[in-house]
């Protein structure tokens, strides 16, 4: 081109700018974190003497030491291997589904003004309806078993990923589809390189809204509606006094959840970063 | 009226226009409304290759108007628009524009940012490399090369967008008050770098600003526009040398031009206010 020269000739950066800069590593646990971390054992050691002291009988709850150790044999016998399976692989199929079906359904109502119009006062109260009482239909459709757990599930999450989507493609600025057209994108071109990933944010918050309502569904409508997964299993246990492996399983499924969500939420805080302005 | 000023400048030497609008009109159909709104025009403007120009006018004018029509964002209801003898229809080639709000790509790191437009077109890597290289050099954000635009301040992220319009070594650069957003020393540091990079690209540039001292100091021509709708009322020969900076801020002349250019805009920026 001839008219740069390529040699640089690098303006000062002011100081202050270069002080903006974020800590990019990971972070020190921080006076919060140890304060909860601490609410938590404090919780788990009133609850621990409660039991141990007699104050909340055995029968109701058992110690917290005990369910460690009921989880252990849980998880060392193998017993319970293929029920937490089941539910995993239905929490999966579930939340696949919520997603890409609420994404898409999002985005459609988001093309159409008029839908849109018609539409979101019912998206806005869907959570007041219990989908739970739709269970017998499901049934009728699908027969007991996974199809009929993962069909209530996906119910129960997909409106949170349609809410989410419309929030996201609300929020993408103005000015980066001015961008796109001066950048000469063509419309595909311009939703995959900037329509979802300056969406991508808003999005995350409903993939993860979408497994936990994912985990709800399936473990309730496995009480309910099937021969298999964990939510039977503490059915199981439960209505043969056996509150040991109850207990057991709970605690698995808390710290299942806890792991899957702490996981997900370190991705939605580092997109949502991005958007700190 | 017409400021006596020095010799022009000689980035104008060259005779046929670069950009050449005749006649051009913008009427907007209100949304909902058969009623519409004639917001620019009929504007007739010659810009030379390589010429400096801004746009001084009061709010709702019709500049960021104007300068849709110019980056074929618009089209213009009467007349016609041409760059480089062709006429503008859909974005020209060559054309870079720089906007008011932040543009950066938030899920991008600076180099990315600055490399998105080239990758796209399937430059050679080590083309892209180097001309990334310079243009963040350029801007002076080589020590954040791998920053996010949320880890920068707004004028870092202004010149991050600066950077990214560079690459693509555009012949025509179009800026909607880059510098609205930012403080006035930044805006008059990002000033200097904005003929810097006028004089090493030699870019024909054209300003939409509402800052008469920023369009002062870093144009050949000011045009000022009316109030809505939108036409020149005045275009003001500063007569700067192409090696000005921010420093002719202190040059007596500089006061007789922003004078000048307040006394044009005055009675249009009262008509504005009274009118809504």
């Amino acid at each position: 081109m001839g008219r740069p020269s390529f040699e640089t000739r690098p303006a000062a950066a002011p100081q202050d700018e270069a002080e903006r800069v974020a800590n990019h590593g990971s972070q020190p646990m921080t006076r919060a974190g140890w304060i909860r971390l601490l609410v938590i054992a404090a919780a788990v050691a009133v609850l621990e003497i409660a039991c141990r002291v007699g104050w909340i009988p055995v029968t109701v709850v058992i110690p917290p030491s005990a369910m460690a150790t009921s989880l252990y044999d849980i998880i060392a016998s193998g017993t319970h291997w293929n029920d937490i399976l089941v539910s995993l692989r239905s929490v999966v199929a579930a939340a696949v589904i919520a997603v890409l079906l609420g994404f898409l359904v999002g985005a459609v109502i988001h093309a159409f003004p008029v839908v849109r119009g018609a539409v979101e006062p019912l998206l806005a109260s869907y959570y007041a309806v219990p989908t739970f009482m739709f269970y017998p239909v499901f049934i009728i459709l699908f027969g007991v078993g996974s199809g009929a757990i993962i069909a209530i599930a996906v119910l129960l999450a997909i409106v949170a990923m349609i809410s989410a989507t419309l929030t996201g493609l609300d929020r993408i600025p103005t000015v980066l589809g001015k961008t796109a057209r001066i950048m000469r994108l063509g419309p595909v071109e311009r939703a995959f390189r900037i329509s979802l990933p300056a969406a991508m944010p808003y999005l995350f918050t409903g993939v993860k809204l979408a497994v936990a309502y994912a985990f709800i569904g399936v473990i309730a409508s496995e009480f309910i509606l099937s021969g298999a997964g964990m939510g039977y299993a503490i059915a199981y246990a439960y209505n043969n006094f056996n509150n040991r492996e109850m207990y057991g399983l709970m605690l698995l499924i808390v710290l299942v959840v806890t792991v899957v969500n702490t996981a997900l939420d370190t991705v939605d805080r580092r997109l949502q970063a991005r958007l700190r302005r | 009226m017409s400021v006596a000023l020095a010799e022009p400048a000689v980035v104008a030497a060259v005779a046929d226009p670069h950009v050449r609008l005749t006649g051009v009109t913008r009427v907007f159909s209100r949304r909902g409304s058969t009623e519409s709104v004639h917001a620019l025009g009929p504007i007739d403007l010659d810009l030379m290759r390589g010429e400096f120009f801004s746009v001084v006018g009061p709010s709702g004018c019709g500049k960021s108007t104007l300068l849709d029509v110019l980056a074929g964002l618009a089209k213009p209801t009467e007349g016609t628009a041409e760059f480089e003898g062709r006429p503008i229809d859909g974005v020209p080639a060559g054309v870079g524009v720089v906007f008011q709000e932040d543009a950066s790509f938030p899920w991008l790191t600076v180099e990315d940012n600055v490399a998105f437009g080239l990758r796209r077109a399937g430059v050679d890597p080590a083309e892209i490399a180097r001309r990334v290289d310079y243009a963040i050099g350029f801007v002076g954000l080589r020590g954040f090369v791998d920053a996010y635009p949320a880890q920068l301040s707004g004028g870092m992220r202004q010149r991050v967008c600066i950077a990214r319009t560079l690459v693509t070594q555009p012949r025509l650069i179009l800026l909607d008050e880059p510098f609205g957003a930012l403080d006035q020393q930044t805006r008059l540091l990002m000033g200097d770098e904005l003929l810097r990079l006028w004089r090493e690209t030699a870019a024909t540039v054209l300003l939409i600003t509402h800052a008469l001292d920023e369009a002062a100091m870093l144009s050949d021509r000011v045009g000022v526009m009316s109030a809505r709708p939108g036409v020149f009322i005045d275009i003001v020969e500063t007569g700067w040398d192409a090696e000005r900076d921010s420093r002719i801020v202190s040059h007596p002349r500089f006061g007789d031009l922003t004078g000048h250019l307040w006394e044009k805009l005055r009675t249009e920026s009262l008509k504005h206010l009274r009118d809504g």
